[in-house]
């Protein structure tokens, strides 16, 4: 940060709340908590390699309610990065830009990120349970 | 461009344009590669949550024997080696823009991408290990 005194704008509680705002900030917030998530992959990679008792440990810890929970929440921050990653590849491209058109793509966002954690949670529950 | 059109473009001198505010060039490669290792993520994410799904039920087995097929270890290497890179780019524009102590700021940084390669090395190792071991 800059040591020099420079004027400031205003800061994000002078703001009416928006979507496209939110779609942002969480956007940013997912791509944290994924970051945190990658490390549930490597684990998930090193116990498989590690033979099958290792295996199960693993699959007992995320198979269980606090890892179900944690799984869900993860699901959802993928799939909402996911969408809504999508979306601003789209605006870089130069789509979208239409304030109407920013603000409905941030519902899809949401809304595709809610159907898709659904679905692989259907899928989950009906296929047996989880793990 | 030669130099008479740059002097006529820009009257700093190109000292001062790259000290403090003037651009260090690498904002464009940042945000490009971030662009690009996103596109890859948006299909071999998509690949890798099916075959995690697919490998829901599956005894240990089969979960090895899956992530041993030779085109299921190399995408799994690509996704998990684009997935840190990526994390990196992310993390490091959060970090940039949120920790506003210098120090802590740097520690930061560089504490992420240690562990970014760290988990990036061990996770291929894991896949390799799986993929090479009969």
């Amino acid at each position: 940060m800059a040591d020099t005194q420079r004027p400031l704008s205003p800061h994000l509680q002078i703001y009416k709340r928006q979507v496209q705002m939110m779609t942002s900030i969480v956007h940013r917030a997912t791509g944290v908590a994924l970051a945190f998530g990658s490390l549930l992959v490597v684990a998930g990679l090193i116990h498989l390699a590690a033979g099958d008792e290792s295996y199960s440990h693993f699959k007992g810890v995320v198979g269980s309610p606090i890892g179900m929970i944690l799984m869900l929440g993860w699901t959802w921050a993928l799939f909402y990065h996911l969408c809504n990653g999508i979306r601003h590849l789209l605006q870089d491209a130069g789509f979208g830009y239409e304030i109407p058109t920013f603000v409905r793509s941030s519902w899809m966002s949401v809304a595709g990120s809610i159907v898709l954690t659904v679905l692989a949670w259907g899928y989950v529950l009906t296929s047996g349970g989880a793990a | 461009m030669s130099a008479k059109d740059a002097v006529v473009k820009d009257r700093r001198n190109s000292l001062k344009v790259a000290r403090g505010l003037g651009s260090s060039q690498s904002g464009v490669s940042h945000w490009l590669t971030q662009r690009v290792t996103a596109v890859g993520l948006v299909l071999l994410g998509l690949w890798f949550v099916v075959t995690v799904l697919s490998l829901l039920h599956a005894d240990y087995a089969t979960a090895r024997a899956t992530v041993a097929k030779p085109w299921n270890a190399l995408l799994l290497i690509t996704f998990v080696l684009t997935m840190f890179w990526h994390a990196v780019l992310g993390l490091q524009v959060v970090v940039e823009d949120y920790v506003h102590t210098r120090w802590k700021e740097v520690v930061l940084l560089v504490a992420i991408k240690f562990l970014a390669v760290l988990g990036a090395l061990a996770s291929v190792l894991a896949v390799l290990r799986i993929a090479l071991t009969p």
